[in-house]
């Protein structure tokens, strides 16, 4: 186990490594660099703008300012917003939260409903229910994620008037019911897609586990269809299903972003949507560079814990 | 993979097992049909047409579907938008099919020298994929989209360079499985340069996976582009796209809902159409896949 810590620990040290490159790249390919706001200031002059290059070490080959960032990166300082002043890190901590609870309920529905649709795909193979899961989660994969937002809105805040059309809260009342009540409909748009990615996985997996020997032992010891399926299959399948959690995590905040869009939910999505459009660069950097932090982090959880429950994993 | 190649010879292509395979894929089928009636329609509509796609009437503001020649109404501006749908779709479909082209490039270039040459080189090349694949494409998409002058051929560079790692690791594995079999030894001793193997030798015998992931690259090229001119750094008015005809109809939704659910039901059907087609030539070149 400990082999195995060590491995996939360096491996996400190196990722994190890249990762950072890549971001410093996007960083330098902004109009103007780092000081791209500045650039349109009135009450800046081109001498201005040479001498704080100057003075910020602007002008030093990339690699020194490369390694600089990275290391105030390492710090904590990632710079001051542009828009408040507010450090960039206090800025992204405030609008996680809703970002994490949007994803965190449309993760949960999706897991539910697409183990669901995912087992019964594969233990009814061919079924009409199989035919139609299939097709159902090509066109499903297919919708735009805001559009579906948008109709939702449409149907269910304009026309029935079940759900409120967006926010996180009604102003003035915190209660965890009127929370909920905001939750519902952002969560089942984001979850669509997933749902028919993890029914999709889910359903390969369990095939995979219903031709194991282990299953054949079951059966010829005279156990129930369903308790074979649900005592020696499911868990089995499941298995692989941790580490999807952790490789759709991007996915999911790209999904989360839109979502926060359309529903003006105050997540981190919209808070990248709305540093870009102040060209608030500290605080879009901080973000991309979090999200890809976030990314790693949750891999690294997610192969973790598949070694913890499997030990073919930490052992092989 | 292998009857792909065997099969492009010039007799009788067309009862090979598969195009038979392809053929009695029904969806597929649908989604070839599908595909080539919005291509014809965005190729000749915007001529058949009484409206121009910019010719703004101030008169026809919000009109719905089916008032007058106007098939699916106006937008805000009293244009047309079965028009402005139909040069959107030029847009948006040219995007997706230019942006899939240069991200199979990237990716079967990164994939090929990643599968074949392995060592430290692979191992340089793999974890750069891994690194793009940590940043939630939409992020690094809007960052990039922010930065530089959003043309169609920008949005179109962007789009590939954010969606080339799916390709680069099929393409990797797929080669570094064949690098050890006999015909690349052959190769080998005959004294073919490196390339030459690589592309002449390996890369035919990958063409299968290469081609499943270009089409649902072109599927998720449309869903991108979509996304970032929704939220206004894609494609700038007044040209028009798919994505930037939904950016201002959320404030409409109540009063004129057509304006939202019409081009956005294009995407779906555009974007389903490449998912099935992708679906049915995977079952057809015998790939295997664990993805949706």
């Amino acid at each position: 186990m400990r082999g195995f810590l060590l491995n996939r620990l360096s491996q996400s040290l190196i990722l994190l490594l890249i990762v950072s490159v890549i971001g410093f790249v996007v960083l330098n390919l902004l109009p103007g660099g780092p000081l791209a706001q500045f650039g349109l200031d009135p009450g800046m002059t081109q001498d201005d703008l040479d001498r704080l290059k100057e003075q910020l070490g602007l002008n030093r080959p990339l690699w020194m300012q490369y390694l600089d960032w990275a290391w105030r990166l390492l710090q904590g300082d990632w710079g001051n917003s542009f828009r408040d002043g507010a450090p960039v890190l206090s800025v992204i901590g405030r609008h996680v939260f809703a970002t994490l609870l949007l994803m965190g309920t449309s993760t949960a529905i999706a897991i539910a409903i697409g183990t669901w649709i995912g087992i019964r795909g594969a233990t009814h193979r061919y079924s009409l229910f199989d035919h139609l899961a299939t097709v159902g989660a090509m066109v499903a994969l297919s919708i735009p994620t805001f559009w579906f937002g948008l109709v939702g809105i449409y149907i269910f805040s304009l026309k029935l008037g079940w759900v409120p059309a967006g926010n996180m809260y009604t102003i003035g009342d915190g209660s965890v019911l009127n929370y909920l009540h905001h939750l519902i409909l952002p969560s089942l748009v984001l979850s669509l897609v997933h749902v028919a990615i993890w029914s999709r996985y889910m359903r390969t997996s369990t095939l995979d586990a219903i031709s194991q020997d282990f299953v054949k032992t079951a059966r010829a010891k005279g156990l129930s269809e369903r308790r074979v399926i649900m005592k020696h299959v499911v868990g089995n399948a499941l298995l692989p299903m941790i580490t999807l959690a952790g490789v759709q995590l991007p996915s999911i905040l790209t999904g989360a972003l839109v979502t926060e869009t359309v529903f003006t939910w105050p997540g981190m999505g919209r808070l990248f949507l709305d540093s870009l459009g102040y060209s608030d660069y500290p605080v879009v950097m901080g973000l991309l560079m979090f999200s890809a932090i976030l990314v790693i982090l949750g891999n690294l959880i997610a192969d973790i814990a598949v070694a913890i429950v499997d030990p073919r994993i930490r052992l092989g | 993979m292998t009857a792909l190649v065997a099969n492009t010879g010039p007799s009788r292509w067309w009862r090979s097992r598969t195009v038979r395979r392809f053929t009695s894929h029904h969806l597929a089928l649908l989604g070839v049909a599908m595909i080539m009636l919005l291509t014809l329609a965005c190729v000749f509509g915007p001529h058949l047409l009484p409206y121009d796609s910019l010719y703004i009437d101030l008169r026809a503001r919000f009109s719905p579907p089916l008032t007058g020649d106007h098939y699916l109404g106006t937008d805000p501006l009293g244009r047309d938008l079965a028009a402005r749908l139909l040069m959107a779709g030029r847009i948006s479909l040219a995007v997706a099919f230019f942006a899939m082209l240069l991200s199979t490039l990237i990716g079967t270039l990164v994939g090929v020298i990643a599968g074949y040459r392995g060592g430290w080189i692979g191992a340089a090349l793999m974890r750069t994929v891994d690194g793009f694949l940590s940043f939630p494409s939409i992020f690094l998409l809007l960052a990039l989209a922010a930065a530089l002058k959003p043309s169609p051929a920008m949005v179109t560079v962007i789009i590939a360079v954010t969606s080339w790692m799916e390709v680069a690791r099929i393409v990797e594995a797929e080669v570094r499985s064949l690098r050890e079999r006999e015909f690349v030894l052959a190769g080998r001793m005959l004294g073919l340069s490196g390339a030459h193997i690589m592309f002449r030798e390996i890369l035919p015998n990958a063409m299968g996976p290469i081609i499943v992931a270009a089409t649902l690259t072109v599927a998720h090229a449309i869903l991108l582009e979509a996304y970032i001119s929704f939220l206004g750094y894609g494609i700038q008015p007044p040209l028009a796209s798919w994505g930037n005809m939904l950016e201002g109809a959320q404030q409409y939704l109540a009063s004129a809902p057509w304006l939202a659910i019409i081009p956005g039901a294009a995407i779906t059907i555009a974007v389903t159409s490449f998912n099935f087609i992708g679906d049915g030539l995977r079952d057809a070149l015998d790939v295997r896949d664990d993805r949706v």
